[in-house]
């Protein structure tokens, strides 16, 4: 018996046992029991709305992940927004240099809770190989990172498969210390 | 081309007393003067020999030198494929007249050398930051400059213009300030626009870029010849391995090395189905910015079957890095050519659905047609080249007017539009890739035997079976990873047809494992300066068709 249902039966009086327990048979035919974390994790994971922040090769690649062969839509995260009010997994495709850093802060603050951050490609990641005067090391210098895709570019796959990873940790409810005492300015 | 007798008769009846030098090295025209006469000597080419095009402006730092810097100017004359390069040498603190009031297009080219050396050239309009974010403190590409020092930026520009750097909008007019970018759908990539609107006509406008500077140069200087192909993968991303050629190229005429047939062949194909795959992404996303989706999904079909043919060249999709000085990094696998074949035929049913799909669609002829228009003038004093131009109606490829590699011996036609409108860049976009395919289909059916790469102990790694079977493979192997491909002293500038226009490199060797100094040319970015103009006095919808037309590839625009 689900846990809804357990509850429901206890705080029947016993008088009315049979009749509750009638009720709870009879909605099994037309719904279903959950904890309200669950459900809502659910639709989060299964309807991620991407913000695209493609800024180099990496964006070319995101493009074939969204184009008709990889279809990121079989994961429910077709609907592309972007603008960063609307969307909930901001997707860092890309070099981010010095210049570009106060503007990817910007647009990772204006997106509203739940947000997660993908660094595609070795460049968003680490700096990859522009160890250079203005590239930024990583985009977790300015903005915490749950997942990293490496590559360079990474396959669509492998995107696809860091946008699982996400799904996944929705769904766990994994625990994210890089993101709870997050500040603008505060890494690097 | 050796041009400089010529010249030097020239030269003796306008500038006999003026100090000059004139010389013949690498296969370029070098001509030396004092900083004085950098202008008089380019009016004369200009004007009294038709070397009508800038191609660069570039500099170098000799940090031994009392003359610290190398200022060169690339010169090329369209009606017979010459080039001739000026050069002059400057101390630290010395400045140079602007070339702007002879070709427009000097003034992003010497904004950049401002940013990069810190030369400034006296009457520009705009001295300032290019590239560099404008809390950037020295001039990264002096020598003294670390490569990997960076400089954190805080906080971003608000909106300015050119000829109004401190821009406050006026509460007494009617004007509204928009900012588009750096992170917009229709821009894709890291550009910014700032426009001023005067209701929905643009009143003007400017740009700014710099957001995807990510080094390129300098990240040149501090690598061994070959390690810098794959950063060369990254200027252009859409077309990567016309880039990787554009660079070999370049070495292989420094170290005076000829490929082999079969090399050129494939590096033809390679070029080609670049062109295509390039065209098919700037055509795809024009029509997505203009509302038409299903363009982009049906032919990034054909883009990813490209992608197949380079991932079983060589395992890669995008950046590709296929070439090696000298020739290619490995043979194409058995039945590669076939299936290149089978992707021609199938690319054709694509171009014609293309074809149907946009070139006789009303709204696309109404949001195309006459806007953005150019004139073949205005677009040469711009620097244009590739399809913009040809859209202009010039008719210049380098492919046919300093062909390389056999084109030469290959048939195919050269588009040519009216306007320069973007729907004339749209035409002549969809007619090259059509003469693309022309052009792979005659190479595969003609692909020449032999090795794909030359042999030399200098210069080329050998196979991997020496290097595990024999000593003299492993030594060979140690001594030229140790020692380094080491092209003798020299400088040259080397250019191809890339899908965007020219791509050219001037490259310097000091003898040593790593470029002196590699400076890009490349084509949006002289495209791109001339934006601010060209969207003036239209709508802002039609900044978006505008710009998805000219094919804005970050990556080589800030390198």
């Amino acid at each position: 018996m689900s846990e809804v249902a357990r509850s429901a039966a206890a705080s029947v009086p016993s008088n009315a046992n049979s009749s509750a327990r009638a009720l709870v048979d009879e909605s099994r035919s037309f719904a279903f029991t959950t904890k309200i974390d669950e459900i809502v994790a659910w639709g989060r994971k299964n309807s991620l709305w991407p913000m695209p922040y493609g800024t180099a090769c990496c964006g070319i690649e995101m493009m074939s992940v969204m184009g008709p062969r990889y279809d990121l839509a079989r994961f429910g995260a077709e609907v592309v927004r972007f603008s960063p009010r609307q969307a909930d997994l901001l997707l860092v495709a890309g070099t981010i240099t010095e210049k570009m850093a106060p503007v990817i802060v910007r647009i990772y603050e204006q997106m509203l809770e739940s947000k997660y951050v993908i660094a595609m490609g070795a460049c968003a990641s680490s700096g990859g190989f522009y160890r250079a005067y203005h590239v930024l090391q990583g985009v977790d210098k300015v903005i915490p990172v749950d997942v990293y895709v490496p590559g360079c570019p990474p396959t669509p796959e492998a995107v696809l498969d860091g946008v699982m990873t996400i799904q996944k940790m929705i769904g766990d409810h994994t625990p994210r210390p890089w993101k709870d005492n997050w500040q603008p300015g505060m890494m690097r | 081309m050796n041009i400089t007798e010529e010249l030097k008769q020239n030269f003796q009846q306008n500038f006999s007393g003026v100090d000059h030098q004139l010389n013949y090295v690498n296969g370029d025209n070098e001509i030396e003067v004092a900083p004085v006469d950098v202008i008089p000597f380019l009016r004369h080419l200009k004007y009294e020999q038709g070397f009508d095009f800038l191609m660069q402006v570039a500099a170098a730092d000799y940090p031994d030198r009392s003359e610290r810097f190398d200022v060169v100017y690339e010169l090329f004359s369209s009606k017979n494929s010459r080039r001739v390069r000026i050069k002059t040498k400057l101390k630290e603190g010395e400045t140079l007249p602007t070339a702007i009031s002879l070709w427009r297009g000097a003034n992003w080219f010497e904004r950049e050398t401002y940013d990069m050396f810190g030369i400034r050239f006296d009457g520009h309009p705009s001295m300032t930051r290019l590239l560099t974010h404008h809390q950037f403190k020295g001039h990264p590409l002096r020598k003294d400059y670390p490569a990997d020092l960076q400089q954190h930026c805080t906080t971003s520009l608000p909106i300015h213009f050119e000829d109004e750097p401190d821009y406050r909008p006026d509460p007494n007019k009617d004007l509204v300030p928009l900012n588009i970018g750096p992170s917009h759908p229709a821009t894709h990539g890291t550009l910014r626009i700032m426009c001023e609107l005067d209701g929905e006509k643009v009143n003007r406008a400017n740009v700014e870029i710099g957001y995807l500077h990510r080094c390129f140069e300098k990240m040149a200087e501090t690598h061994p010849y070959n390690q810098v192909i794959p950063y060369t993968d990254r200027l252009n991303y859409c077309s990567a391995p016309m880039n990787n050629v554009g660079y070999c190229k370049a070495v292989e005429r420094l170290l005076g090395v000829e490929i082999p047939p079969r090399a050129q062949a494939m590096r033809i194909i390679l070029c080609e189905l670049s062109r295509i795959i390039d065209h098919i992404v700037c055509i795809g996303a024009n029509a997505v910015d203009l509302g038409a989706l299903t363009g982009f999904f049906h032919v990034f079909t054909y883009r990813e079957k490209v992608y197949t043919l380079f991932e079983k060249l060589c395992g890669a999709r995008l950046t590709v890095s296929l070439t090696r000085i000298g020739g290619m990094a490995q043979d194409a696998p058995e039945g590669w050519f076939d299936d290149v074949l089978q992707f021609c035929k199938e690319m054709k049913t694509g171009i014609e659905e293309l074809d149907t799909m946009l070139t006789g669609n009303k709204i696309w002829i109404q949001r195309t047609r006459d806007v953005g228009k150019i004139s073949a003038e205005e677009a040469i004093e711009w620097g244009y080249t590739g399809p913009l131009l040809r859209a202009a109606g010039v008719s210049l490829d380098l492919r046919k007017a300093q062909p390389y590699y056999g084109y030469e011996t290959l048939d195919f036609d050269i588009p040519v539009g009216t306007s320069g409108d973007v729907y004339d860049r749209y035409l002549v976009r969809v007619e090259e890739m059509r003469q693309s395919i022309k052009i792979i289909e005659q190479v595969c059916k003609n692909i020449p035997g032999g090795d794909y790469t030359i042999r030399d102990k200098n210069i080329v790694l050998p196979e991997k079976k020496d290097v595990y079977g024999n000593i003299e493979g492993l030594m060979n192997h140690f001594m030229l990873v140790m020692k380094g491909l080491r092209p003798p002293v020299g400088a040259l500038y080397d250019s191809t047809e890339a899908a965007n226009g020219e791509l050219g490199f001037y490259l310097v060797s000091d003898g040593s494992a790593n470029p002196y100094r590699l400076k890009v040319r490349p084509p949006c970015f002289a495209i791109y300066q001339s934006f601010p103009e060209q969207v003036k006095g239209g709508l802002v919808a039609d900044v978006i068709a505008i710009l998805g037309s000219m094919n804005l590839i970050a990556g080589e625009l800030d390198r």
